[in-house]
């Protein structure tokens, strides 16, 4: 059918197709991808509901389901309000800076083994270039509102997605230095051997189990990336004021849009790097995208439930476990896997 | 027009109007903005070099840490640009002659295969290749030293600026949250027994 629908297309656009049928991949990545980011605003509020023992949204459509999109007609049909005195192209750049990062590092996210619309060398190098970007919309919109209190907020959570990136990055030094590999196709199918894999417990043979204290680290520090609670002193929505204290309707809208989506794509890369991708977990079930899928679902529940049961932390607090927890626990871990891998005792040959 | 060159020139021309914005531009932050766009479409050009290892780590290092950082400073600045602009005339005769030896260093390394100073050609890969390991397998055998030496220097960076900044604090409020995990209700408070005073 694929096959079929390629031939068909060839003959209608003649010499542009393939810049059409790259689009046309690119559409079947992000819709379905803007679709979950608005489910998974519901879904949250349904998992908070449920622990602390309310309903949650449940009046709009069966079971609340049409309830993201009335949120979404409702942020669309409200006032942009563009403040006195602020930068006004930088204003409305921000939230782009923020949003456009999460959906381009999906170019190469492998979604199986032959599903993937860049299959380049360096796509973990990609990833990381890419996602650092999105601190630029925190930053630009802090300082483009011209109110101290965004500005001020804006610089405490710049800071806290820089620190945090020191740790994730040196955790994922860790994990190219056992895949031999920078192509994230590469670094699931590394996981895909090894000892336990070859006996039919192949979820053993993941990286998280050999990398546990970086599988850690990267856990919680993805928590804090995305700027979520027990780390959510950028918004903080009650308390302390964020940096998008300024922007209203559609323009905040894409703020909540791009942290939803980052929480997707950091899902999406620890279910990769630590919990073998679309790998099936026991030898006798098939690999396949579906696995991705449930482990995903998995970790953003992760993230759902550490939002509905800790209370937050102080912002010394939150820099204190990222400098002098993490990153020198992660540097200790390099070395120990450098020697472990030198040594006769390397599990990943 | 092939299409590689048509994406060069596209990308030649942002890059051009960029950097003279990053000079021309009256807002410092502005300017900043233009400068991370210049280094964005930098590494596109390099992208089309097959370079992509250090197209990659031109983002990741300049776009994503450095300017960031820069940023951080340049908006917190109060910065005058009246007075900046004063003895602009003074300045000029020095000015340009730092741009006239800046431009024909670059006429030099850039006019590099007319004149013949390379010693190495440069090297054609294939697709497939990957990059980084070329980079990687280089940077420990033949130039182990010049790489150690810069990070040995990088590192002596590191530690002067902690010792620059770090002011250490005598009135300190900062405690320790392993000793306030500790706190016990007796050590914050004392219940006092006193004789109830009589009234008049």
């Amino acid at each position: 059918m694929v096959d079929a629908l390629q031939g068909f297309l060839q003959g209608l656009f003649g010499p542009v197709f393939p810049l059409v049928w790259t689009l046309l991949k690119i559409v079947l990545i992000i819709a379905p991808l803007l679709l979950a980011v608005a489910y998974l605003t519901f879904w949250e509020r349904k998992i908070i509901g449920w622990m602390q023992v309310r309903i949650g949204p449940n009046r709009v459509g069966p079971w609340g389901l049409i309830q993201p999109i009335a949120d979404g007609l409702k942020l669309l049909l409200k006032e942009v309000v563009i403040p006195t005195g602020c930068d006004k192209s930088v204003f409305l750049l921000a939230p782009m800076f923020a949003f456009a990062p999460a959906l381009a590092a999906w170019a190469v996210i492998p979604f199986n083994d032959t599903l993937v619309l860049a299959n380049v060398n360096a796509s973990l190098l990609y990833i990381m270039s890419i996602t650092s970007i999105g601190v630029y919309g925190i930053i630009l919109s802090g300082w483009a509102s011209n109110s101290k209190y965004a500005f001020l907020g804006g610089m405490r959570s710049a800071a806290q997605m820089i620190s945090y990136e020191v740790a994730m990055g040196l955790a994922l030094v860790v994990v190219l230095m056992v895949s031999n590999s920078l192509n994230l196709g590469d670094i699931v199918r590394g996981q895909g051997q090894g000892y336990f894999a070859d006996r039919g417990l192949g979820f053993l043979s993941w990286n998280w189990l050999p990398l546990l204290p970086m599988f850690v680290v990267y856990l919680v520090s993805i928590v804090a990336e995305t700027n979520r609670a027990p780390f959510d002193l950028a918004e903080g929505e009650s308390e302390i004021v964020g940096f998008h204290v300024e922007y209203s309707g559609m323009a905040f809208a894409v703020f909540f849009l791009a942290e939803y989506a980052n929480m997707i794509l950091v899902s999406t890369l620890t279910s990769i790097l630590f919990l073998g991708g679309w790998l099936s977990p026991v030898g006798f079930l098939p690999d396949g995208i579906l696995w991705l899928f449930v482990k995903i679902s998995a970790i953003l529940f992760i993230f759902l439930w550490i939002r509905a049961t800790f209370p937050r932390y102080r912002y010394d607090q939150v820099m204190r476990l990222g400098w002098k927890v993490f990153i020198p626990l992660c540097l200790i871990w390099l070395v120990v896997v450098g020697c472990w891998m030198m040594s006769p005792l390397n599990i990943w040959k | 027009m092939e299409f590689r060159t048509f994406v060069f020139y596209f990308l030649a021309a942002i890059l051009v109007v960029a950097g003279l914005r990053v000079i021309t531009s009256r807002n410092p932050v502005h300017a900043a903005l233009y400068l991370v766009l210049a280094f964005f479409t930098a590494s596109g050009i390099w992208m089309l070099l097959q370079a992509e290892f250090l197209a990659i780590a031109l983002v990741l290092i300049y776009v994503g840490a450095v300017m960031v950082l820069f940023l951080f400073v340049v908006m917190m600045l109060d910065i005058n640009l009246d007075r900046l602009r004063e003895g602009f005339w003074s300045y000029l005769p020095l000015g340009s002659i730092i741009a006239l030896l800046m431009v024909a260093e670059m006429g030099l390394v850039l006019g590099g295969n007319y004149l013949g100073l390379f010693e190495v050609e440069v090297p054609q890969t294939s697709a497939d290749h990957s990059n980084v390991q070329a980079v990687g397998r280089l940077l420990f055998t033949d130039y182990v030293y010049p790489f150690e030496l810069a990070s040995v220097i990088l590192l002596v960076g590191i530690v002067a600026a902690v010792a620059l900044t770090q002011r250490e604090r005598r009135q300190s409020k900062a405690v320790s949250p392993s000793q306030q995990v500790f706190v016990k209700a007796r050590d914050r408070y004392r219940v006092l027994q006193m004789p109830a005073e009589k009234k008049d």
